[in-house]
């Protein structure tokens, strides 16, 4: 049973990883997202707020936590994704899947951030230093990510 | 049926949920799209062609041809960008 949370609260991705090393576990894998701010950026990333829609967001995040538990042989997994404004530097995800061997924890760790990106329903809003905002657009880089999973 | 509307879809239609009464011939996805275009200059402006738009009918990922028939919640927003 994969752990998912959605909220504005911070996580704490040591506990996040003790909680994984769990009986059998052989290695975690994981990856956490942050707010990026280019300081050689034309424009620096001030804050970030990320939307979401309540409700469709949890069931997507345990489908796609459900896809990496059937693919691969994962002792737990874990997504914790947060919402609200955001400072650079700060937070935003944690995805982590526990196997008892590398290969399936790292792997699975990588399909569940590549697969979050464009499955669940989150939205970017940046602030910018010149007083500016933007709804970050989605890219075809992400896209092509989630396909490259395609079984 | 509610009708949900999030990041920049929400802003150009100046509400997050609206209400609707749908006439029977309205019955998939593209269809709705269609309606709501006639429904005034903010739906028109916000659903307009040039806009990339995505779905999700009862809380799951839908395309234009889905249809709406027994569905209770359509959510209409731009592609994903979490992460």
């Amino acid at each position: 049973m994969a752990r998912i949370l959605v909220r504005e609260a911070d996580f704490d991705a040591g506990a996040e990883l003790r909680r994984l090393a769990g009986p059998g576990a052989g290695g975690i894998g994981s990856f956490i997202g942050i707010v990026r701010s280019d300081p050689s950026a034309e424009r620096r990333v001030t804050a970030l707020t990320l939307e979401h829609y309540p409700g469709m967001t949890e069931r997507a995040l345990a489908t796609i936590a459900a896809e990496a538990e059937s693919r691969w042989n994962l002792i737990g997994c874990t997504i914790i994704h947060r919402f609200g404004r955001l400072l650079p530097g700060e937070n935003i995800v944690f995805v982590g899947a526990a196997s008892p061997h590398r290969e399936a924890a790292l792997a699975a760790a990588a399909f569940l951030i590549d697969w979050l990106k464009t499955k669940a329903p989150f939205w970017k809003h940046e602030a910018y230093d010149d007083g500016g905002a933007e709804w970050v657009a989605a890219r075809a880089a992400d896209e092509r990510a989630a396909d490259s999973w395609r079984a | 049926m509610k009708l949900l509307y999030f990041a920049w879809l929400r802003e150009k239609l100046g509400t997050s949920s609206e209400e609707v009464e749908l006439p029977e011939e309205v019955a998939t996805v593209a269809e709705l799209i269609d309606w709501l275009q006639a429904r005034g200059p903010r739906h028109a402006a916000a659903f307009a062609p040039e806009n990339v738009v995505r779905c999700a009918v009862d809380q799951e990922f839908s395309t234009a041809g889905a249809s709406i028939r027994h569905a209770s919640e359509v959510a209409f927003f731009p592609p994903v960008t979490g992460g």
